[in-house]
């Protein structure tokens, strides 16, 4: 067993030289943040307005259906195919597999406002750019941040895929240990890409602890509780992104 | 024009191949969903019977989730040691996608059958076992078809990762377009296709719910 890690726990492997881990791990963040940045531009006021209006609704429920049944590795090909090799295929496939998370859970985060909390807004004066920002966002940021999450661990894990057209990120490892025949490789890069969908996990429920209102997801009322002895915990990780239906197993690649 | 006309020679020329990427892709795309949802029924069932077990198995399903498909498969044959062009490798990894989707549909949809009805049923002297099969699971049953949806339909989409380790499928269609130098027509009758699949696959599970849950219609109806 300790054969297979032996590429994995190699000092000489951890360096910022064009190899390195620490580089392909840069490479492989940088592909996924810009991906997710891209689909967010996209996703995030679309989702906003089908939500807020309600127009446009079944766009925003079967997008995510039709969107699981295309193949990412497809979107890279034909994209490759279309505009040539470089790092536009691989993001293209990236917003693509990116955009309909975040688009369907904002929809949906939106949608689970309860309405008689938005003609409050409305009844004590509010405009509907203000009900927007001020309430229906405060209120279903847990949800959307939810479908954000399912997205950013989808594209890391996908992001892998940049290697076989040529590009950087920890792909890299998995693709060169096939063609050498050189397991302890491919085990290396599954760990990192791992170990590093776990990490942004994490660091984005941390954010999300940071963003949320306590007032919003159960957090105050779970400390009022605590008062009188009630505890009722939910980790509601990924009670969200069962419920919105925008999960994805295995994220692809 | 000159598109189509290239599509329809590749298809000519490629039938056989073509036809074999599809039986390759049936294989590895949805013996898994059908190991998976076998699998999953006894899974939901302990994760409902004994709450204690829900925290634990769940989060593993998510911590599966995490694990990217492509450096499972990867890693696998080193597991198990199978050869790494062996379909099978697909299939184990996009089994335990599909499990980990489906244990906690299938957990949500036993726990979602009213106790009273199940009471009623104790009641009217149905033994656990056939209670179970006669009442809790096809009660459950239109929660835990939509997971089966979702998770056909992402295992369809998934298998044409297995072309970028040397296995078969309709990615393979994707990689020859890329080995002819960016030939399109290929690669867009993989996309149409595994699409296709995907749909097909998922209309089969709606027939079949149609069929085995007609009551669900008939409230909406009333």
């Amino acid at each position: 067993m300790g054969g297979y890690f032996s590429y994995l726990l190699d000092g000489a492997n951890w360096t910022f030289e064009s190899n390195g881990f620490f580089t392909r791990i840069l490479e492989h963040l940088g592909y996924t943040a810009v991906a997710v940045l891209v689909a967010a531009v996209i996703a995030f006021p679309i989702g906003l307005l089908i939500g807020h209006t309600n127009k446009g609704a079944f766009f925003a429920i079967n997008l995510g259906n039709a969107a699981r049944a295309v193949p990412t590795i497809g979107i890279l090909f034909l994209v490759l195919a279309l505009a040539g090799l470089g790092l536009v295929p691989v993001i293209a496939a990236l917003v693509a597999l990116a955009v309909p998370p975040i688009l369907t859970t904002t929809y949906a985060g939106i949608r689970s406002v309860d309405p008689a909390v938005v003609d409050a807004a409305r009844g004590i004066g509010l405009r509907e750019k203000q009900i927007v920002t001020q309430v229906e966002l405060p209120v279903a940021l847990p949800i959307i941040m939810g479908g954000l999450r399912n997205a950013v661990l989808q594209v890391v894990a996908t992001a892998t895929i940049a290697a076989y057209v040529g590009q950087g990120g920890l792909g890299r490892y998995l693709f060169s240990g096939l063609a050498l025949r050189d397991y302890p490789r491919v085990v290396a890069g599954s760990v990192l890409v791992a170990v590093l969908a776990v990490l942004l996990d994490l660091a984005i429920s941390g954010i999300q602890r940071l963003l949320v209102s306590p007032g919003t997801d159960g957090r105050a009322a779970k400390r009022r509780a605590k008062g009188s002895g009630a505890k009722r915990g939910d980790d509601g990780t990924t009670a969200v992104l069962a419920s919105t239906g925008g999960a994805e197993p295995g994220s692809s690649p | 024009m000159e598109f189509f006309s290239d599509l329809v020679e590749y298809l000519e020329i490629n039938y056989s191949t073509v036809l074999q990427a599809i039986t390759d892709h049936l294989y590895i795309g949805l013996v898994p969903v059908v190991i998976a949802f076998v699998l999953s029924l006894p899974l939901g069932f302990l994760v409902v019977r004994y709450s204690w077990l829900r925290v634990p198995l769940l989060t593993l399903s998510s911590v599966l989730y995490t694990i990217p498909s492509l450096a499972l498969i990867l890693v696998i044959p080193g597991i198990l040691q199978t050869n790494i062009l062996d379909p099978n490798n697909v299939v184990i990894a996009l089994t335990i996608y599909g499990l980990a989707l489906l244990v906690r549909t299938t957990a949500d949809g036993l726990s979602s059958v009213d106790p009273l009805i199940v009471q009623a049923a104790t009641a009217m002297g149905y033994k656990p076992v056939r209670r179970w099969f006669a009442v809790d699971l096809p009660l459950a049953l239109p929660v835990v078809l939509s997971g089966l949806r979702v998770a056909t339909v992402a295992s369809v989409s998934m298998a044409s990762i297995a072309a970028l380790v040397g296995i078969g499928g309709l990615g393979q269609l994707f990689t020859r377009g890329f080995q002819l130098g960016f030939y399109p027509p290929p690669i867009v009758i993989g996309l149409v296709l595994s699409v296709a699949l995907a749909v097909l696959a998922d209309l089969v599970i709606v027939l079949v719910q149609r069929a085995v849950t007609p009551w669900t219609r008939l409230r909406q109806g009333a």
